[in-house]
């Protein structure tokens, strides 16, 4: 079953800048898949439109069967759950469980539903403890992860994380893959940090702009050291490949 | 502590356990009791600070913190003083100053109600906290696009303000010396740039919003519990005493 399909997709912004030039992508249910780019790629404009946050300017975006547009906003916005890079920009109800509990309210869930929803999604990321605290008084990585309960609760078939490494330290960096691991259906992983791409999503697509540059196994894209290169990206310094595919094995 | 936890101290005193709304509810009560007190039954001011004093000493609130809160009713304190000398009627010489008797009940009137007004509501910030009050007043069905505001107001004034400070921060590490008068102007273009990433912040957040499904309700009625009758009747006892005070001192001669 596909989850996510696009086809032909352009924007343009109203000061003229293309931001997406005709990205094609099928993604299936399960798939975990990394979308890769340098800054100004259009990697962020592309996860806007699989929540209808953006308006097409050509080309289509379907969330399983059902088509982006007007009227099934509601619906597909209940089914791609979008963590947004600044949690500055996403916490902003007086306390973690008010804001856990602002998607499923919007959902029109009330009452002991809406509290087992918000005390399930925050069991899941590990913050029963600071349901009650305000948002600004959480670390970055608890942050993080408050974010994504608040997405989580909404019961997604598609989470979309946008740069979710962003500003981590290495231990919540950990926490949060392993939160991923276990509670994403569908990933999307947008970011340039390719060893989390790695160990996150075993396909890996390349947007450079505005376009679908490079789409296979993560660990075959991050092994062509001259296709990274095009694209301005490139493994950290003195990571090993290898040694993080050895580290992977089941 | 940052700006969006306003004055709030953390404890479990018998003040901090009263839900929100009763505190709200008599906090309101208490000021129109005050307020409708007539300015020459002086005794009846004594007996409300009195009664406050003891709700802070309830409340675990020690008076240099109260003090120095009130600090911002200076402003009135200064029209206060200056109702005597300013406004006309009978004249009264104080040393070498002449001052007018309606005058300086006016200014007494104003610092005693601006006063106990203000330590009302440094009662209800200290022991509640600010999501605490936001509720209460969604309890109290205070209009939602007044709680939208004030919620939003709330959570990103200390954002912008730890934007004001960190760009003010980065000037200074460049050599910038605001207190000359021509280096004002990267200050005026700073806060230009903070108005518009503001903005665009406003935005964001609006995108994060809907993309979770926002459509223009905030479901902010995830509030308090009810409170119980016991609380109502323990709260509403300090206002009910000052009306009570009120009244006797309007009607008796």
């Amino acid at each position: 079953m596909t989850a996510l399909r696009i086809e032909g997709l352009h924007h343009v912004y109203p000061d003229g800048h293309r931001a997406l030039d005709g990205v094609d992508l099928h993604v299936r249910e399960g798939e975990r898949v990394a979308v890769l780019g340098p800054n100004g790629a259009g990697k962020t404009t592309l996860m806007l439109h699989f929540a209808g946050l953006l308006t097409a300017t050509e080309g289509t975006v379907h969330v399983g069967d059902t088509p982006v547009a007007k009227k099934t906003l509601p619906e597909i916005r209940r089914r791609v759950g979008i963590v947004f890079q600044s949690p500055d920009d996403q916490l902003f109800m007086p306390t973690v469980a008010d804001d856990v509990g602002f998607g499923p309210a919007n959902l029109g869930l009330r009452g002991t539903d809406l509290a087992d929803r918000v005390a399930a999604a925050l069991a899941d990321v590990g913050l029963t403890d600071l349901a009650d605290r305000p948002p600004h008084h959480l670390s970055v990585g608890q942050q993080r992860r408050a974010a994504l309960a608040g997405v989580l609760a909404m019961r997604p078939d598609i989470v979309v994380c946008d740069e979710p490494s962003a500003n981590l330290d290495p231990a919540s960096r950990r926490d949060l893959a392993r939160i991923l691991h276990a509670t994403a259906p569908t990933l999307m992983l947008v970011t340039h940090d390719l060893p989390y791409a790695l160990q996150l999503c075993e396909r890996a697509v390349i947007l450079d702009a505005g376009r679908v540059a490079a789409d296979g196994p993560t660990a075959e894209i991050l092994a062509d050291t001259a296709l990274l290169e095009r694209h301005r990206l490139e493994l950290p310094f003195g990571f090993s490949l290898a040694t993080a595919l050895e580290a992977l094995r089941p | 502590m940052s700006l969006a936890d306003g004055l709030y101290r953390p404890g479990d005193t018998p003040v901090h356990r009263l839900r929100p709304q009763v505190k709200i509810v008599a906090l309101v009560a208490f000021t129109c009791a005050v307020a409708a007190t007539p300015r020459e039954a002086v005794w009846a001011f004594g007996v409300y600070a009195l009664l406050l004093a003891g709700l802070f000493a309830l409340a675990r609130v020690p008076a240099p913190w109260v003090l120095t809160r009130s600090l911002v009713e200076s402003p009135f304190l200064l029209l206060a003083l200056a109702f005597p000398f300013m406004v006309a009627g009978p004249e009264i010489r104080i040393g070498a100053l002449t001052a007018s008797t309606t005058g300086l009940w006016a200014g007494w009137n104003l610092l005693a109600k601006a006063t106990l007004g203000v330590w009302a509501a440094l009662l209800l910030s200290a022991t509640t906290p600010v999501a605490g009050v936001l509720a209460g007043l969604s309890r109290l069905r205070c209009p939602e696009i007044l709680l939208q505001i004030t919620a939003f107001a709330v959570r990103y004034a200390h954002l912008t303000v730890a934007e004001v400070t960190q760009m003010r921060l980065a000037r200074l590490a460049r050599c910038d010396d605001p207190r000359l008068l021509w280096q004002a102007g990267a200050l005026a273009r700073s806060l230009g740039v903070v108005f518009i990433r503001s903005f665009e912040r406003g935005e964001r957040v609006w995108q994060a919003m809907a993309a979770r499904g926002y459509t223009g309700r905030l479901p902010l009625e995830v509030g308090p519990a009810p409170a119980p009758a016991l609380q109502w009747t323990a709260a509403l006892a300090a206002p009910a005493l000052a009306a009570a005070i009120a009244l006797w001192t309007t009607v008796a001669p």
